[in-house]
């Protein structure tokens, strides 16, 4: 991964600009490959040398940011991928098509990533298998229905991406040196994968909403059972819903959130208007999510406790004030929702408010019954999970430049809706370093891609 | 993503987004088909769990703690760490009362742990010593790190003891976040065969015919090992007959669902949370959690009903023109 990913551009009037937007390097990517270089490391080291050499974790602390933050955190702000396909393709919302693909593959990295840091944190991860066999199945366990929920999801979300792979491949396989006898066939199948998937796509998607209300809410059931343990105002047999319905709440605000920085960094005009139309939505799933979350604390005689002001109640009112509070405000204020900058802070804050909630309830509000016990996750843990998340954006970066994801970015794609004209379209490359040369015959006319150069918001 | 999407990218079909009706038809009734038989699936599964108490036997064995009767002698931690190959020193090396200065919790190589409470009273008579209490895994009735366990390596057996098979383990801890005693140990430092660790009531001991080690060390019959039932028969009398000798509750009778160790103290147990005694709710954790687990899955009512939505939904903004 180095020059290789620079993919040169043809036109050359629009030299500059799309020459930012195609290389694969910029100072901030260099920063992030080397979080996600160190991350490796780290995690080579808790492979070789053992939980107890490379985390804080204790009797008292079993679990710690590895389970809050990589797997409740990742599998909250992934929620991306069903809301928005929800919204695409259930509710049949076609102009929010652009969207979709994004969130799946954030959707899709961010499960990977939970997978992995799930196997990282089991001590006896070469184990694993014994969830998927039958004789180990312990149905009446939380634990187990989300690691199946989880597992089916992450399948459901690499066939719902695969249609990006057959695109971009059918007709142009190209493979090297001797393997190109293998040209033909290896295009047949990806014909085939493409027109059985595109019959079958609509159950996949039905299939991984499914999955993902079912482990999206397992998820907060999980902490029911620490009796004792977990502070009252997040304790509660309502959490399931809770964590479902915050999870709805954090899937549109994550989409925004990713568009504008992945169409800042690649030098795209970005997508305002239509993320303002989405951001419509906002407003009332966290609306949804803080009356049942006050309803809950009302039932349970919880809402007193509010008025004292200890650690507990400021953790909650941060998270609340900040994550729910202030984005319900920015989003139903029309004027605000149309600029891109109160977009990002909006969609920012429900981010870090949502994953605030998941470290409340994992971690900052857990409290053993072992006195004096403390946690402090160890630099490992958190190159580790920086790691992570570092990896993820790379990744993230790589797909986004070979396979059509972004649909401002993706030099294939010609017009399709009445709705986006604006939208510029680069001419098809003569000289792909991936694909062998398809005979294409431009659908605009080069000069209008110049088009690129000009747009702002 | 389905065929739409995938068409659109095609320059032909731009103007034309939709494929004909019954396409989409022949798809609905076929993603109907596949989340039932998913959802089908996913009852079976969640209704023929192990359903806690249930299973128990009516001979089941359990261990009485006569708090008034323990003099912290430290030789049941002794023998439980002789009968479980866990490291220790000499007998005479129990006498060493400076342990009790801090609070101790049950390790990975010592299971079962004595500590001491203090007399409240700023100035504590010589005829008011402190109370000494034995804490070790409680052998729950309706046990949450069983329930907790996604692979059945914790398991009650029908005659009290809760134990674990590191065979099955995969290493997730789920159940020392579960357990409302925290009595659950995990061996870290173990790099890549790490294993829970916790007192088994000496099933090993048992299944041979003898006391668990802990009981037959006792010197002063602080410890009874019999049936839970008789256990918790002979306790109540004992408060009857000494009505100002102990507080009127039997710790473990109920507590979290019940256990099978068992406590009678002659202070409040109030005053013994710290030491290990934590107060829980008549209900275990576990079926709390089980319930909410089952009403959402058993009869598929949850998946079904997500289903059932999506595609009405599906259908309805189909029909009904779009966006
Ligand atoms: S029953 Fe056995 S393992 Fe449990 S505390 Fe007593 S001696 Fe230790
Ligand atoms: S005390 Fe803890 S470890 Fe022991 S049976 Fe109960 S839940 Fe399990
Ligand atoms: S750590 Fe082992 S015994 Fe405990 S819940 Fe996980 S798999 Fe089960």
């Amino acid at each position: 991964m180095s020059a290789s990913f620079h993919i040169p551009a043809i036109n050359h009037s629009t030299h500059t600009a799309t020459d930012s937007r195609r290389r694969f390097f910029t100072p901030g990517m260099l920063v992030v490959t080397a979080i996600a270089a160190v991350g490796v490391g780290a995690w080579l080291f808790r492979m070789l040398f053992g939980l107890g050499a490379a985390t804080n974790l204790t009797n008292a602390y079993p679990w710690g940011i590895w389970i809050g933050i990589d797997v409740a955190t990742g599998v909250a702000l992934a929620a991306g991928g069903f809301t928005t396909a929800f919204l695409a393709h259930i509710l049949h919302r076609e102009r929010y098509h652009p969207l979709v693909r994004p969130a799946l593959l954030t959707a899709m990295l961010g499960y990977t990533f939970v997978a992995l840091g799930v196997a990282t944190d089991l001590g006896r991860f070469w184990a694993m298998w014994h969830v998927m066999l039958p004789p180990f199945w312990q149905p009446n366990s939380v634990l187990f229905e989300v690691a199946i929920c989880v597992m089916c999801y992450l399948s459901v979300l690499y066939i719902e991406f695969l249609p990006a792979a057959c695109e971009r491949f059918i007709g142009r396989v190209n493979l090297p040196g001797r393997l190109a006898v293998l040209n033909h066939p290896v295009d047949r199948a990806l014909r085939i994968a493409d027109k059985t998937l595109g019959r079958f796509m609509t159950i996949f998607i039905m299939a991984g909403i499914m999955l993902s209300c079912m482990h999206q809410s397992s998820l907060g059931t999980l902490m029911v059972i620490t009796y004792g343990k977990l502070d009252a105002l997040w304790h509660t047999p309502a959490l399931p819903l809770l964590f479902l319905l915050s999870a709805f709440a954090v899937g549109y605000p994550m989409v925004i959130f990713e568009s504008i920085i992945a169409h800042r960094s690649f030098g795209l005009p970005g997508e305002r208007s239509l993320l303002a139309e989405l951001g419509r939505f906002i407003p009332f799933t966290l609306g949804l999510y803080l009356s049942v979350k006050v309803a809950d604390l009302a039932l349970r005689g919880q809402l007193p406790r509010l008025l004292v002001g200890d650690y507990y109640t400021q953790m909650l009112t941060i998270e609340v004030c900040f994550g729910v509070l202030i984005p319900i405000l920015i989003f139903s204020n029309r004027h605000l929702r149309e600029q891109t900058r109160w977009q990002f802070i909006g969609a920012a804050l429900v981010v870090l408010g949502v994953a605030f909630n998941r470290l409340n309830v994992f971690l900052f509000a857990y409290s053993p019954l072992e006195r004096g016990a403390t946690y402090r996750p160890s630099a490992i843990e958190i190159a580790v999970t920086l790691g992570a998340i570092a990896l993820t954006v790379v990744i993230y970066r790589a797909i986004a430049l070979i396979l059509p994801v972004i649909e401002q970015l993706d030099e294939h794609h010609t017009p399709h809706s009445r709705h986006d004209q604006r939208f510029p379209v680069v001419a098809p490359l003569s000289s792909h370093p991936i694909s062998h040369p398809r005979p294409v015959t431009p659908t605009v006319p080069a000069a209008e891609s110049n088009t690129v150069v000009g747009v702002k918001e | 993503m389905n065929a739409r999407t995938s068409s659109q990218r095609t320059p032909k079909s731009g103007s034309d987004a939709h494929p004909p009706i019954d396409t989409s038809r022949r798809g609905f009734l076929k993603a109907g088909a596949v989340l039932t038989a998913l959802t089908v699936g996913g009852k079976s599964l969640a209704s023929d769990g192990a359903d806690g108490a249930s299973k128990l036997s009516q001979g089941r064995m359990g261990v009485l703690v006569d708090l008034t009767r323990c003099v912290g002698c430290r030789r049941c931690e002794w023998a439980c760490n002789d009968a479980n190959d866990n490291p220790h020193g000499k007998l005479e090396e129990c006498d060493d009362q400076s342990v009790f200065a801090s609070l101790r919790r049950p390790r990975t190589d010592q299971f079962c742990v004595v500590n001491a409470t203090r007399n409240p009273k700023a100035d504590p008579s010589p005829t008011d010593p402190p109370i000494f209490t034995k804490i070790q895994c409680m052998h729950c009735e309706y046990p949450p790190c069983v329930s907790a366990c996604l692979v059945g390596a914790m398991q009650k057996s029908p005659d009290g003891p809760v134990t674990y098979d590191a065979s099955k383990c995969i290493g997730c801890r789920y159940c020392m976040m579960a357990c409302p005693f925290e009595r659950l140990t995990y061996e870290y430092d173990r790099r890549f065969t790490p294993r829970i660790r916790k007192c088994e009531l000496c099933s090993h001991r048992t299944h041979d015919g003898k006391l668990p080690a802990c009981v037959e060390i006792c010197p002063v019959e602080a410890l009874q090992y019999g049936k839970r039932e008789d256990l918790l028969r002979v306790a109540h009398e004992r408060i009857a007959a000494h009505p100002d000798k102990y507080v009127d509750h039997v710790y473990g009778e109920s507590e979290g669902g019940g256990t099978s160790w068992l406590y009678l103290s002659a202070r409040p147990f109030e005053q013994l949370v710290d030491v290990g005694l934590p107060r829980l709710p008549d209900k275990s954790p576990a079926e709390r959690t089980e319930h909410i687990q089952h009403a959402i899955f058993k009869g598929a009512a949850g998946p079904l009903g997500i289903a059932a939505i999506l595609t009405t939904l599906h259908f309805l903004t189909r029909k009904g023109g779009h966006a």
